[in-house]
């Protein structure tokens, strides 16, 4: 039988806002512990929520670059459970009526174009941090537990996808072009490695072609693109296998173990988990009118979606549109200053996510020294027949290393093609003079000669020679027209 | 030394220099050494810290630095309310010990009025009760018979205004627990419309239906103490942000014109006859006045009570989940995390205040959240549309206060639906949102005060001030407790 798997991902964001959501405090995870903290989000006695503008405004961003509904009024609920790291037992978050509903994310798999449903986005309240120490660590052997407060009340935003995603390689697309809109909208650093954005992926399998659902499992703790795919996958085999061997799926949640491959039961208790959500008579509805909306859309940045459809306008193929979006954003900007600086968006396409792109691979670091105007240099030379193609990647390393100009590189790395007929023409001569038969053979029509005889004169000029002024010469000399 | 009894009296006093702010203090310091050992009112004298503050009020109005009505007055908090450097315990074990490290926006309001803090007060634990039984610390007693319960929760703050050991308190009323009080201690007590006092720093009962207000001896002080503590605050996101009524200039616009409703559903059966008689001939009295005297219905009242037992306790369920033994508080060790958390919360609360926990928690689980909670949500509603319907036909609405005066200590205690009914009359208003007050209006035959209820629609407080002052000129109430004396 052939199986399909069926995978959702819920996606929390840390937005970057100055102070956190329902108090003063500043939001820096750098500080000492307990240094950013007050009544409010340590949950004492009395204190009192009072929304963040700044969260707001950071989710119905989110919302609107993921195609979503913006709901005038939403509601704050309480999620109610005890853990020693939520200040009040309950995290206000929304429930029924979130800020963000309904709304798309595509992403472009080999070639494909995929539409991920989003069924809502909500904002909610981080909580703190727990340590424990003693005996590794562990929970259950720890002597004491520490409690940092200063991420407690950080805004987060939760994003939650429809069951749409039916690979592990779509699940990595789907979190990259997720991560990329968050970060291209700066509401939040995220940064995986730093939790500040975290995916947890609830995946099921069920008969190829079926429309039931099977029993979901939710994998936490991955905190790369490469172990989401790797986790994702590894739970697709694994359910598949249980299935086949006749086991029945166990919903739980289960961790991905990065060092062993694979996921592995978290042993907790899946208590029938009820929050008792309601509304949080602390707080009044969350209105965001129309014009806010709108002035927030006005202030957005351009989007991988929309960007793609403009490579496309400027020439490019949509697969190649499609992979200069998901590129580094300073890839991106360089492309925008190459063709603002004149060359061809092919030409630049073609520099940026080739050479200088494996440049920044193989060093590790951000092409400092390359400008738009630069590059677009560099493509005028090859074309005007200054420098070779071959020689123009070195030319593109010079200057990466920080050796100025492309002309002045050229020039100083002696890799200006020599385009003067007048000083070609001898080694020309040369060339022909040592192999008559070679020339014959030309002459009566061997056209395969001429890629021979032009190799034989680059190698007399080191390399530097212009080869088609040199196959001109070549013809001009044999009297062919080629 | 002998002092005036009320805030508007001793204003008067502190301005002709015939009194200074510090004997005001001595005053009301004396009478609660008189009286706290049958009253057992407050919970804590902040000697010291009032000391300090009676003397800067005094050398601030000297210096001319005039704050206004509350300067240099005594007040006492419920100890519900965040005082910062001073214990606040809510009555409560789980509290035990608490300095809060902020002032409630109430506490900083009196602050800056000038007005001098005397101490926090008794209440039944989280302010869950009607006799200031259910506390940690054991009951208060009422005045005018300390057999007898001075009503609930700001029980403490009632009899001590009602004693003379505090000029003015404030309470907190959730259900009724500043007008029960006030009505069973001969004092006026205040319930002002839902958001219109700041609840930063309250700590929260049921917060869609808590709100603070003053209990004092007459109406104008009332009027004082209210203007002092409400207004916008933005550390409340439930604040009122509109324009506030002005209370203190309708005292004295009487009630000829005015169409007052008298609610049906709240008489006959369970009501006390001094009771019911009392409030008949205050009716009468005010259409004697000119008032137009309306019979109104509104069943939606009948099952106010049933719904506030959900949603109050549904909300406390979840507010008093912060009392965990990890942060502050009483902590009782246990081998885990969940263990040390049982632990102090079963230790830590007392009886009422687990019976509710329980009870909301159950309203609020799935499977059960349409039937009960959601339920009571629509019942909510319900009221607010009756009273809508009322309102415009009527300016204000007159009930008892309490169906009874009084009772005795003890004789609730193990009938919790009989305390229950001791707010059947207060419930509506918090309900709706509404602001409510109870004004004494007489003693029964054993000497017990009565209290009359005010209702008036959501910042309706001019309307409900000018029919509160009639009701009290009317009454003439000017009976004081005697309190016999210990020895000793
Ligand atoms: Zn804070």
């Amino acid at each position: 039988m052939s199986w399909e798997a069926v995978i959702g991902i819920e996606t929390h964001v840390e937005l970057s806002t100055r102070s956190k959501m329902f108090c003063g405090c500043a939001v820096d995870f750098g500080a000492e512990p307990n240094t950013n903290i007050c009544p409010v989000c340590l949950g004492l006695p009395g204190a009192l929520p009072v929304p963040n503008r700044k969260a707001i405004e950071g989710i119905v961003a989110i919302g609107l670059a993921l195609n979503c509904e913006i709901t005038e009024r939403s509601v704050f609920h309480r999620k109610n459970y005890f853990y020693a790291d939520l200040p009040k037992n309950y995290q206000v978050s929304q429930f029924d009526v979130p800020v963000c509903r309904d709304g798309y994310l595509e992403i472009e798999l080999d070639g494909e174009t995929r539409r991920i449903g989003i069924e809502r986005a909500h904002m909610e309240e981080d909580t703190g941090k727990s340590t424990h120490v003693g005996d590794g660590g562990r929970i259950h052997s720890a002597s004491e537990t520490l409690l940092d407060f200063n991420r407690s009340g950080v805004p987060l935003v939760e994003i939650v996808s429809r069951p749409d995603i039916r690979s592990a390689a779509e699940a990595r697309a789907y979190a990259q072009e997720l991560r990329a809109i968050v970060a291209e909208l700066g509401v939040s650093d995220a940064r995986l490695e730093e939790g500040s954005i975290r995916f947890d992926a609830n995946i099921s399998i069920r008969p190829a072609g079926s429309d039931t659902l099977g029993t979901k499992v939710e994998i936490k703790n991955m905190n790369s693109f490469r172990s989401l795919e790797r986790a994702v996958d590894y739970e697709i085999r694994r359910q598949i296998a249980a299935v086949e061997a006749g086991q029945q799926i166990v919903q739980e949640t289960r961790h991905w173990n990065e060092e062993a491959g694979e996921t592995q039961s978290m042993r907790t208790k899946e208590g029938s988990s009820d929050y008792r959500y309601f509304a949080d008579p602390d707080l009044v509805p969350l209105v965001v009118p129309p014009s806010w909306v709108e002035e927030i859309r006005a202030s957005l940045p351009e989007l991988p979606e929309a960007r793609r459809k403009r490579y496309a306008t400027l020439g490019l193929h949509p697969k190649a549109a499609a992979m200069l979006s998901s590129s580094a954003r300073t890839i991106r900007h360089l492309f925008d200053e190459t063709v603002a600086a004149g060359a061809p968006a092919l030409a630049a396409f073609n520099w940026l996510t080739g050479e200088v792109t494996a440049w920044m691979r193989r060093t590790d670091t951000e092409p400092a020294e390359l400008t738009g105007e630069r590059l677009a240099a560099l493509i005028a030379l090859v074309d005007e027949g200054v420098v070779s193609a071959t020689a123009a990647k070195e030319v593109l390393e010079g200057v990466l290393a920080g050796e100025g100009e492309p002309r002045q590189v050229a020039e100083a790395r002696d890799l200006v093609q020599v385009s003067d007929r007048g000083a070609l023409e001898g080694a020309v001569r040369r060339v022909l003079d040592a192999d008559p038969d070679a020339v014959e053979r030309l002459r009566s029509g061997e056209e395969k000669v001429i890629g021979f005889l032009v190799g034989q004169v680059m190698r007399e000029t080191g390399g530097k020679a212009d080869p088609r002024l040199v196959n001109e010469l070549i013809r001009e000399a044999v009297g062919s027209d080629g | 030394m002998s002092i005036p009894d009320t805030i508007a009296a001793a204003s008067r006093a502190l301005r002709e220099g015939s009194l200074t702010a510090a004997d005001l203090l001595d005053g009301v310091l004396e009478r609660a050494q008189m009286t706290e050992a049958q009253l057992h009112a407050y919970l804590n004298i902040d000697h010291d810290g009032a000391r300090v503050a009676a003397e800067a009020a005094d050398a601030d109005l000297a210096a001319g630095n005039d704050r206004g009505p509350l300067h240099g007055i005594p007040i006492a908090l419920k100890d519900n309310l965040c005082t910062r450097g001073m214990e606040t315990t809510c009555a409560s074990q789980i509290l035990a010990g608490w300095i809060p490290p902020y002032d409630a926006t109430v506490v900083s309001r009196l602050r800056e009025a000038g007005a001098v803090i005397v101490g926090k007060t008794n209440l039944d634990e989280f302010a869950m009760g009607s006799s200031t039984e259910n506390s940690a610390y054991g009951p208060s007693f009422n005045p005018w018979d300390i057999t007898r319960v001075p009503g609930g929760s700001s029980g403490g703050s009632a009899a001590a205004v009602a004693a003379g050991s505090a000029l003015g308190a404030l309470g907190s009323d959730t259900g009724g627990s500043i007008r029960q009080p006030a009505a069973l201690t001969g004092t006026v007590g205040v319930k002002p419309t839902y958001g219109t006092v700041s609840r930063y720093g309250l700590i929260a009962f049921a917060s869609s239906l808590d709100q603070i207000g003053p209990i004092t001896r007459t109406v104008e002080d009332a009027a004082l103490l209210l203007e002092a503590i409400w207004g916008h605050d933005p550390k409340d996101s439930t604040s009122y942000a509109g324009e506030y009524p002005q209370v203190r200039r309708s005292l004295d616009a009487g009630v000829d014109g005015l169409r007052i409703g008298v609610v049906k559903e709240l008489s006959g059966e369970g009501y006390e006859l001094a009771v019911e008689q009392a409030v008949a001939a205050m009716v009468e009295g005010l259409a004697r006045q000119g008032a137009e005297i309306v019979e109104v219905s509104l069943p939606s009242f009948e099952i106010a009570l049933s719904a506030y037992y959900l949603i109050a306790p549904a909300e406390a369920s979840s507010n008093l989940a912060r009392f965990d033994g990890v942060r502050y508080g009483l902590r009782v060790d246990g081998e885990t995390t969940e263990e040390m958390m049982a632990r102090t919360r079963g230790q830590g609360f007392g009886p009422e205040v687990t019976r509710r926990i329980l009870l909301g928690t159950y309203a609020l689980s799935a499977g059960y959240y349409d039937a009960f909670y959601g339920q009571a949500q629509r019942v909510r509603a319900a009221i607010r549309a009756d009273l809508a319907r009322v309102y415009a036909q009527v300016d204000a609405l007159v009930s008892p206060t309490s169906p009874t005066v009084a009772f005795p200590a003890g004789a609730r205690l193990d009938d919790p639906l009989a305390m229950y009914l001791s707010d059947i009359c207060t419930i509506p208003s918090n309900l709706a949102g509404d602001p409510a007050m109870s004004v004494p209006i007489g003693l029964d035959q054993l000497g017990l005060p009565i209290g009359m209820q005010v209702m008036a629609p959501s910042l309706g407080e001019e309307v409900m001030f000018r029919v509160a002052a009639e009701v009290e000129r009317l009454a003439g109430f000017d009976a004081r407790p005697e309190i016999p004396v210990v020895a000793g």
